[in-house]
């Protein structure tokens, strides 16, 4: 058993388990949060480069082989996952520091965002189908008392249609996994997607694959199920949004991947054509739910569904350029996406308020912040030479490549009006001078708010944006190289010998 | 030095300018000092890129090239030839005259520092373009010049009409650029390369290509939006928001060319087919003279010009689409010419507002008298707008009206338009020229001054040099025009300009186009009083008014959109998914042939059908009751019923767990009605009926799903393994155990960790309510 495979999943546990034992030392937690996600990222990357270096990963816990124990897999597309969720771990967390509040930090605020990691982490890294369910009950639940968390009447509200809506995700997800392991006797992926590739009934193993579509659909936020996203995202703290922006939908993403690519490939003519129906019709819903919100963080929220269609194109469209184009958009929209909800926080410490009618006069007070917003939300509009231009273009090239037009018409028309509801925020919360009646007096104190908390404050919210937004650029810039590593994890997704090999190096037959 | 470093330069530049502007501005005239020594780059930029011009005039070119993401075909790669030193020559040169022009304009402005920053990055981008040899790097330069000229024209961003206009231009370029996208990304595919070089050698394959029409429209697309070309032209003249040395340098002599260096680039590659002479032609010679005429109905003079300029961007278009080498070599000295004058007179009528505080003709008169140089520029500027006399754009409007007349089809037609845009551009040169300046001086709001030198040298530059290259066109003919003119053309044609071309048709043509522009500005005012109401009902249906309805369209259909799907009601959303479920699944299961399967019936003891009644019975009683408690104890019974099944089939443990977890839920349940509100029910008739068709589709689905599972079997199970394996590997009798802590501990962990943030999460619920009101 290889523990560099578990680390990521041991990291968070004790970390949050040992903050559990400090429960009325709210500054050792603090430090903790910071200590246990730098940890899970220094072990990411060190996975991260095994796997670059030597290939598909794999570890079998607790030592029984393959496929009757639980099965730990790496391959370059987990690697890059959990490396991602490291890295947002940590951002949030040092976010966290100076803008998550006394009372909610008392409450176990920090080991819960390391239960959520954990979660995450573990669900990118299974190779088993019900382990993969029991990490997403393990995010379920970390994430609804992390939405709940404060009890504002808000948070409730929307918790609870999340915690409804994902619930009935998990029955559907149940339900499936038990008619699959009584239908080919085993939950190992691997040891599935040897047996699922002999079966004759196609039909029946592509009724099961469209009850993983839903559920994992659900967690994605795809049209049409994604409603628990925008009922829920804009309440809690803005922290919270920002880890859940950045990982939670993408988590579902990748378990429609994992098993479109390595499980359900039978019928992809039929299957992989509904998903591309669903791509479009999750861009264009997001889109212009974005385009209709007058709140920053409820514009972000639509765009997270929307961005998720593009991921999903990728998939659907089945090809190498286009997975790699998928697996691109996912990673650097995980650091878009996270930063522009971090960057909401501030603009809401600024302007006292997230209505957008109700903000202003960001740009001429604090022109480095415009900067750090722009940053990622061109990136998010696909304007070059910024991250998401390049994911744009490699979902474009392999759209046009496999003659499939319509679905590049709408992106390219997605793009525009992504690019609308970006200069929608732009307008109103940066360029807009501050509406002089309303909540401006609140305003110098909400400054002076800022300056008094301490540089130290200050500094834990814009470092982590600073951080982020340079990394949309580097992602740009060195656009080859990042590209390259999507292109080696498509690969590795659309020709899964290499990950069965992998696993069956425990498979005792 | 590099091409690469000449263009990213600007850029490095653009990020230091703030930092310099702010040093500098403690020290008195700091702010000036800041401008020229900002404009220090553009002037070596621009005498950096002379240096090429013998090379490029002997044939050669030059190409650079960096790997950026190979796997999509994309290279830092760039490429000198004659079209595009010509036009890095006009970016650098007019830039490094525009940035000491607005260090005087906007001296004192707080934002002066992001000024520079724009307009750099603007420069550089436009360089970027301009030199690609790449067509994905041209996207990439082409986007962040809307990005800037979004940023510049909303460079005023108090003004809520400014922040519009950035927004108009932002959408209508961009909704060009992502057709372009699409354009280039298919020519890359058709030719096998999105190198440059690779593709101008293959416009022979893509115009067979059978996608050659879509490549053809998606790319003219982005070129007409970005030339603002009829009907996108709107966006131009609500650009004139931005401050004048922005209009002077992106919104006439640059960036709206970029569609016409767009056409010129490609035209080896995509023109001189009939699709391509249609429809450039068409569109080009409509906006020439739409253009032309909407300038006689404005009275700001930036947007006179604004609207010149689109003619003049209409005249540029409509050559490239006749492709002959007369309309070429016309195409090529009309831009020089008009990116010359066009940037003068941008300049004087930045610093006429400057100065008297008014752009309005209506209000300005006899101003030669305060500003004899501004006045002088003036004139010397719009003589060559006019195209009359020892000027470079006199030669262009000769060579123009030569290609024209040696059209085939059509020719009447495009006479007449030349002539009459021809005579439109003679008019806008008096209305800019003689209005403000000449006859009875009028007050202005500010009192007129002589502007300072910084405001008036750049444009008396530009329009002397439009001056010495009409009389001595030989410095730019060999060296300058026919090297363009080849690269347009792909074959090296001789170029020879002069002003004088004989008493030939073109002549009389021109003077007729002076005359009939001449009797236009005399009978201006009368025109425009006379007919403006005619007009404005007809420009109420213009392109902008349709921009307009888009996107209100756009709006309330996000809106509308959004109300239906994201209503708000938890019961709609369980609804939706559900029903979803239902569909895809059912459906799939139907095509997939699943109802033919093999079911395989064990036969049914009379006891288990028992159970199966009262179970039945008991969830039928859930949903009728009209109690709580009589709701809560049915689905106990459905509870129990379950158990009871799982210890006839052997499974003694589970059922323990069962009547566990069914007991507890009961008694939690009960607990906590006391809180709950009165038990009433809410909804009509009809959603109970569809609800129950729902639930019960939901119910067959399942039940034919593990029927099936039941019957069909893929692989043997690998459960004999546990069997085997748990007393002798495991030490442990019971296997349920054995898998739960220990073959499948991990799953385990899992489920305590969920049971302990959920305990946990009960508490901090009961626990930590909201302080009084939080800020919302």
């Amino acid at each position: 058993m290889r523990v560099l495979l578990v680390l990521p999943i041991l990291i968070p546990l004790s970390t949050a388990a040992v903050s559990l034992v400090f429960w009325r030392r709210r500054s050792v937690q603090r430090w903790m949060g910071m200590a246990g996600t730098s940890g899970l990222l220094a072990a990411s990357v060190w996975l991260f480069e095994a796997v670059r270096r030597e290939g598909i990963q794999a570890t079998q816990v607790g030592n029984w082989s393959a496929p009757f124990g639980i099965t730990f897999v790496a391959d370059l597309f987990s690697a890059i996952m959990v490396v991602l969720t490291g890295l947002m771990g940590l951002a949030v967390a040092v976010y966290s520091l100076g803008s998550v509040d006394r009372r909610r930090e008392s409450f176990g605020y920090y080991p819960l965002l390391q239960i959520l990691l954990m979660g995450v982490c573990g669900a990118f890294l299974t190779g088993d189908l019900f382990n993969l369910y029991v990490w997403f009950e393990v995010m379920l639940i970390s994430s609804f008392v992390l939405l709940a968390l404060g009890g504002e009447r808000g948070q409730l509200e929307g918790a609870i249609k999340y915690v409804t809506l994902n619930l009935l995700s998990s029955a559907v997800f149940l339900a499936a996994v038990g008619l699959l392991y009584g239908l080919a006797g085993t939950l190992n992926m691997a040891d599935l997607a040897i047996k699922l590739r002999a079966v004759e009934q196609t039909g029946l193993v592509t009724t099961l694959a469209m009850m993983f579509l839903i559920t994992f659909g659900v967690k994605a936020a795809v049209f049409p199920l994604f409603f628990w996203l925008p009922a829920s995202y804009h309440t809690p703290p803005f922290a919270v949004s920002a880890i859940f922006a950045g990982l939670l939908t993408k988590v579902g993403v990748y378990a429609l991947i994992r098993v479109f690519t390595l499980l359900f490939v039978v019928d992809v003519g039929y299957t992989h054509t509904l998903i591309l129906v669903i791509a479009g019709l999750t861009m264009i819903t997001g889109v212009l739910g974005a385009v209709a919100q007058n709140e920053f963080r409820r514009v972000l929220s639509f765009q997270v569904i929307s961005s998720v269609g593009f991921m999903v194109m990728g998939l659907a469209l089945f090809t190498p350029l286009a997975l790699a184009g998928s697996v691109f958009y996912m990673l650097q929209d995980i650091v878009v996406k996270t930063n522009l909800f971090l960057v909401s926080g501030v603009a809401h410490r600024l302007c006292g308020t997230s209505e957008l009618k109700e903000q202003g006069g960001l740009y001429a007070t604090y022109p480095a912040f415009a900067l750090l917003f722009l940053i990622p939300a061109l990136s998010l509009a696909g304007i070059p030479p910024l991250s998401g231009f390049f994911a744009k273009l490699a979902l474009v090239q392999a759209g046009l490549g496999a003659q499939s037009y319509m679905i590049v018409f709408i992106a390219l028309t997605v793009s525009l009006l992504t690019l609308l509801s970006m200069t929608k925020i732009w307008n109103e919360a940066f360029w807009k001078p501050q509406p002089s009646d309303s909540s401006r007096a609140e305003m110098p104190t909400a400054i002076r708010a800022v300056t008094a908390s301490g540089r130290m404050a200050t500094g834990t919210l814009i470092v982590p944006i600073v951080i982020l937004a340079a990394l949309t650029v580097c992602i740009g810039l060195a656009a080859g190289f990042f590209f390259d590593l999507a292109t080696v994890a498509a690969e590795q997704l659309l020709d899964p010998t290499a990950y069965i090999r992998a696993v069956e190096g425990g498979m005792t037959r | 030095m590099n091409i690469a470093i000449a263009v990213m330069s600007g850029f490095a530049m653009a990020s230091a300018a703030p930092l310099l502007h702010r040093f500098l501005r403690r020290f008195a005239r700091g702010g000036t000092v800041a401008g020229w020594l900002v404009a220090l780059l553009p002037l070596a930029l621009t005498a950096y890129f002379a240096s090429y011009t013998s090379a490029i005039a002997r044939g050669e070119t030059f190409v650079v090239s960096y790997t950026w993401a190979s796997g999509l075909g994309v290279n830092l790669s760039f490429y000198v030839d004659g079209l595009s030193l010509l036009f890095a020559l006009l970016i650098s040169g007019i830039g490094a005259l525009i940035v000491i022009y607005a260090g005087s304009y906007l001296a004192g402005h707080e934002h002066l520092g992001r000024f520079y920053t724009y307009l750099l990055m603007f420069m550089a981008s436009m360089l970027g373009l301009a030199l690609a040899g790449n067509i994905i790097t041209l996207y990439v330069f082409w986007e962040l010049t809307s990005i800037s000229s979004y940023l510049l024209i909303g460079f005023e961003h108090k003004k809520e009409t400014a922040r519009r206009a950035a927004l108009q231009a932002l959408l209508v370029t961009g909704a060009g650029g992502l057709a372009l996208l699409g354009g280039l990304v298919l020519l890359g595919q058709a030719a096998g390369s999105f190198e440059l070089p690779a593709l101008l050698a293959s416009g022979d394959a893509i115009r067979s290509h059978a996608l050659y029409v879509p490549i053809l429209l998606l790319v003219l697309l982005g070129a007409f939006t970005k030339s603002a070309q009829f009907p996108f032209h709107f966006w131009l003249p609500g650009a004139m928001e931005a401050p004048t040395p922005v209009s002077a340098y992106l919104h006439s002599a640059t960036m709206v060319k970029a569609g016409v260096f767009l056409l010129a680039r490609f035209f080896p590659v995509l023109g001189g087919t009939n699709e391509w002479l249609y429809i450039v032609t068409t569109v080009g010679a409509v906006t020439m003279l739409v253009g032309g005429i909407l300038a006689l109905y404005q009275t700001d003079l930036k947007l006179v010009l604004a609207y010149s300029t689109v003619s003049a961007l209409g005249t540029l278009v409509a050559l490239l689409g006749l492709g002959t080498t007369q309309a070429i070599t016309a195409a090529i000295v009309f831009l020089l010419a008009h990116a010359l004058y066009k940037g003068a007179l941008f300049m004087i009528t930045g610093a006429v507002d400057h100065e008297t505080g008014t752009r309005d003709v209506e209000r300005l008169g006899g101003l030669r008298r305060a500003m004899p140089i501004t006045a002088g520029v003036a004139v010397l500027a719009a003589v060559s707008l006019a195209g009359f006399g020892p000027v470079l754009s006199f030669i262009g409007k000769e060579l123009l009206l030569e290609a024209v007349l040696q059209v085939e089809a059509f020719r009447a037609l495009l006479v007449a338009v030349a002539v009459l845009s021809g005579a439109l551009f003679v008019a806008v040169a008096s209305i800019v020229s003689i209005r403000p300046f000449f006859g009875a001086h009028v007050a202005t709001p500010k009192e007129a001054h002589e502007a300072p030198r910084s405001l008036w040298m750049g444009p008396a530059l530009l329009a002397l040099l439009g001056v010495v290259i009409g009389i001595a066109p030989g410095t730019v003919g060999s060296g300058i025009v026919a090297p363009s003119v080849a690269s347009v053309l792909g074959r090296i044609e001789p170029v020879k300009l002069g002003l004088w071309h004989g008493f030939n048709p073109a002549l009389a043509l021109s003077v007729v186009s002076v005359v009939i522009g001449f009797v236009i500005y005399r009978g201006w005012v009368a025109l425009r009083t006379h007919t403006t109401s005619l007009t404005e009902k007809i420009f109420v249906w213009g392109p902008a008014r349709w921009y307009g309805v888009i996107l209100d369209g756009v709006f309330a259909l996000a809106q509308r959109q959004t109300r239906l799907l994201q209503n708000g009601y938890l019961r709609v959303y369980v609804l939706i998914v559900i029903a979803s479920t239902i569909g895809l699944v059912g459906y799939t299961f139907v095509v997939g042939g699943g109802l033919n399967a093999n079911f395989v019936w064990t036969e049914l003891r009379f006891y288990e059908a028992g159970i199966a009644i009262i179970i039945l019975l008991a969830a039928i009683a859930a949903v009728r009751s009209r109690s709580r408690l009589g709701a809560v104890a049915s689905l106990g019974v459905v509870g129990f019923g379950v158990a009871l099944i799982f210890i006839l089939y052997g499974a003694p443990d589970l059922a323990l767990t069962q009547f566990l977890i069914e007991t507890l839920t009961v008694i939690l349940l009960v607990l906590v009605f006391y809180h709950l509100p009165r038990f009433a029910i809410f909804s009509s008739k009809r959603a109970r009926v569809r609800d129950l068709a729902i639930a019960l589709s939901a119910g067959a689905l399942m039940t034919m799903l593990v029927l099936v599972a039941n019957s069909v079997r893929f692989a043997p199970p690998i459960s004999d393994y546990f069997a085997e394996r748990s007393l002798p590997d495991a030490h442990g009798r019971n296997i349920v155990n054995v898998i739960l802590v220990d073959f499948r501990g991990l799953d385990t962990l899992g489920e305590i960790t969920v049971l302990a943030v959920a305990a946990f999460g009960v508490y901090a619920l009961l626990k930590l309510r909201p302080q009084k009101k939080e800020g919302k």
